[in-house]
């Protein structure tokens, strides 16, 4: 009927994705190509222990061995790792920068992008928000990280990783890959190899972090990987509130992201980890380009009641692989994962978490919200398991997929393992269209036929907005329009 | 007011609509009424723009300007407003949500700056209040779990509160009880003014012993076969729709 053409129409007009500007700025890369000199190349320029290098050099030995997994539900050309750059970044002068030092050239880009890089600035367009310090990660280098004085008069640690190897070596040793090892899987194999930056945060034992922590990841080189690594450790009793964004210009080539994300909490320790995650999609006709997002993001709630939290909001790549996963291993451990993911044009995203229960009376919560539109295809991946001595573990799992137009498909894929009678596993799992009679009610009302789409799917988003920290929902919100747009007319 | 001249509609190129006139002067009531299958959903749809009604032939025009060629939230922002015989549910926008975002992009469309928090709470506790509906109801998806009497209560709030100049009601009597039609009824009257047009759609007399129309059109066959004034309700309550019958055969099927 005309109307569902006209809903099909909006949602795939509205595909503008605004973050696609290249910033023109010299750049200094690896030789391209990946071999063990490219490994010592990228350690030696970020100034590595030898331990680090020898690290290094062993998961690239492993991965080559390895062969690049197959099982999700996404189909793409095999992927050339010789022919890419596996670093690239802004040549600088010497010496150690202030943020006054950080070139104006990516100051403006990080302004373009509502990200504010200087310390008096807060996100862009929210008025009276709090403060966020931020790390911003520009191809495969951190540029600039705000608020670093102020955090560590609580004794909060929050810099580029590659500067905690070289000031914080022992914490970074002590934790490392103790959450995702490095042959984990291909890509998180790959990444221990080559990883040139990412963040690094240590809150100290009974420390509340006094303000929102954020990285914000930009590729802007063609012909390049980002692989970051972050590393987050909640000490006993603490707190922290963590989100990532992330944008590349738009580009008709493929770009391979393949980023690993640890994050411990010790005994009464809370993480909260929300994304933003928005890179170029692809050309939303022909399906050209966009980011290939290959992620391994793992929490280890090692600690008695302690509690970690994941929410994501998926809106961008044009592939997107990725499981963030709770380890539930401390007694009265919690684990939680919020997620939108949206796919318009001709994306493809298998996404999902895992929610180990090792610990008695363990808890887990699931909420997935998958929008599909254009000819896009999601598929909800998730497991749910408790092992012998996980008695009392809980968990409530609902999947939620709305499509829109006739040329989308979702997928749901749930598998659970219970290996002690003494748990309660609970899904729910439900899968409607976008109804016409639903826009029609909405324009009937005076909304035009976008703000109709976006005002419904902001609805059947709700209980997951609801999870982001207040600052990011407005923009999350309107994200979720923007990535919608031109789905209906 | 509405002036509806020799409309003629379409369903899947199933004539529905065939050779209706129609004019409701501003400041009446105007009731329509017919047997099941005459047409009288597809009019209330067709004028307020709903997609897969097809228009053949006619026109329709409020206040001289044509209403056919306009989207229906562009009608809505002329002062269009449909109350639906099955209201929809939509999860997760509270119905104090949906009603400002509505009456804010109405009035964006007309030039008119957005209605200011204190003041749109003002109006929706005033009008909740005479619809004797609860502040919680309105902070609750919009609709969802609500029973068929509270779902026609929703759509004359949100009518009370967007001001709309053309009121359509598509049987709004069907599901309520006699407490919510003398409730619901009282919300309409309450709306009735000088400067606005009402066309009150229903099988059955029973909503008009509460809104008084000042006529009464008998629609079959996708056409006005009669019309006259309250009495005609009366007698087609009493005698049936039977003595139209005859006029219908030829759509009977619509």
């Amino acid at each position: 009927m005309a109307a569902v053409q006209k809903t099909i129409d909006t949602v795939s007009a509205l595909e503008a994705y605004e973050h696609g500007f290249v910033t023109d700025i010299e750049t200094e890369f690896a030789p391209k190509g990946l071999s063990e000199d490219t490994v010592r190349f990228i350690s030696a320029k970020k100034g590595e222990p030898d331990w680090m290098l020898e690290w290094r050099l062993e998961a690239y030995r492993r991965w080559i061995a390895m062969d690049e997994p197959d099982w999700a539900k996404l189909s793409y050309p095999r992927i050339d790792y010789q022919d890419a750059f596996y670093y690239a970044a802004p040549k600088e002068k010497d010496g150690p920068k202030s943020l006054d030092e950080v070139d104006p050239e990516l100051l403006r880009t990080y302004e373009k992008l509502g990200i504010p890089l200087k310390e008096q600035a807060f996100l862009a367009g929210v008025q009276g928000s709090p403060k966020i310090a931020v790390d911003a990660v520009f191809d495969s280098v951190s540029v600039a990280t705000t608020f670093r004085a102020e955090l560590a008069k609580s004794g909060v640690i929050f810099c580029p990783i590659s500067e905690a190897l070289r000031d914080h070596p022992d914490l970074v040793r002590k934790y490392l890959a103790t959450v995702v090892p490095t042959t984990d899987n291909y890509f998180a194999c790959l990444n221990s190899a080559v990883f040139s930056d990412g963040s690094f945060v240590y809150i100290p034992p009974g420390v509340r972090c006094p303000m929102e922590l954020s990285t914000y990841f930009r590729i802007n080189a063609s012909g390049t990987g980002q692989f970051e690594r972050t590393l987050i450790i909640a000490d006993k009793g603490s707190y922290v509130s963590y989100l990532e964004g992330c944008t590349a210009p738009m580009r008709d080539e493929n770009q391979l992201h393949a980023a690993v994300v640890e994050l411990v909490a010790l005994e009464d320790a809370e993480i909260k980890y929300s994304t933003v995650q928005n890179w170029y999609p692809g050309d939303p006709d022909t399906g050209k380009g966009g980011i290939y997002n290959f992620v391994t993001k793992r929490a280890d709630c090692r600690g008695d009641r302690s509690k970690v939290s994941w929410t994501q909001v998926e809106t961008g790549s044009a592939i997107t692989w990725k499981y963030p996963s709770c380890v539930l291993r401390g007694e009265g451990s919690q684990g939680e994962f919020y997620s939108i993911a949206i796919t318009n044009g001709r994306q493809q995203a298998d996404t999902g978490t895992k929610m180990i229960h090792l610990g008695k009376n363990t808890r887990s919560r699931i909420i997935s919200k998958g929008i599909s539109a254009g000819k896009s295809t999601q598929t909800y991946r998730g497991l749910v398991s408790a092992h012998p001595k996980a008695l009392g573990a809980r968990n409530f799992t609902q999947c939620d997929s709305l499509l829109i137009g006739k040329d989308c498909a979702a997928h749901t894929v749930p598998y659970v393992e219970a290996r002690n009678a003494h748990c309660t596993f609970e899904h729910e799992a439900t899968t409607t269209r976008l109804s016409d009679d639903q826009l029609f009610y909405c324009q009937s009302r005076g909304l035009d036929a976008e703000a109709s789409v976006a005002l419904l799917v902001n609805g059947f988003v709700r209980d997951v907005l609801q999870q982001l920290p207040m600052e990011f929902a407005v923009e999350a919100q309107k994200l979720v329009a923007v990535s919608l747009e031109g789905s209906v007319g | 007011m509405l002036n509806i001249s020799n409309l003629h509609v379409s369903v899947g190129s199933k004539p529905i609509i065939d050779g209706l006139s129609l004019a409701v002067p501003a400041g009446e009531v105007h009731a329509v009424m017919g047997p099941n299958g005459a047409g009288k959903s597809t009019l209330s749809y067709t004028l307020a723009g709903r997609g897969g009604y097809e228009v053949t032939g006619g026109s329709a025009t409020l206040n001289g300007e044509d209403l056919l060629t306009l989207g229906p939230d562009e009608r809505a922002a002329k002062g269009v407003f449909l109350s639906f015989q099955y209201p929809l549910e939509i999860p997760g926008v509270p119905a104090l949500t949906f009603i400002r975002t509505a009456m804010n992009a109405q009035r964006k469309a007309r030039g008119e700056p957005e209605v200011s928090a204190p003041d749109f709470l003002k109006r929706v506790r005033a009008a909740a209040a005479n619809l004797r509906m609860d502040m919680d109801m309105l902070k609750r998806g919009l609709n969802v779990g609500f029973s068929g009497g509270e779902k026609k209560r929703m759509e004359i709030l949100q009518m009370a509160l967007l001001e709309p100049r053309l009121l359509i009601l598509d049987e709004t009597d069907s599901g309520l009880d006699i407490d919510a039609l003398r409730i619901v009824s009282e919300g309409v009257n309450a709306m009735r003014s000088p400067d606005r047009a009402m066309l009150v759609i229903t099988h059955y007399q029973r909503l008009l012993d509460y809104i008084k129309p000042d006529r009464v059109h008998v629609l079959a066959a996708g056409r006005i076969v009669a019309s006259g004034g309250p009495e005609l309700a009366l007698e087609l309550e009493r005698e049936g729709y039977d003595k139209y019958a005859s006029s219908s055969q030829s759509v009977a099927a619509a």
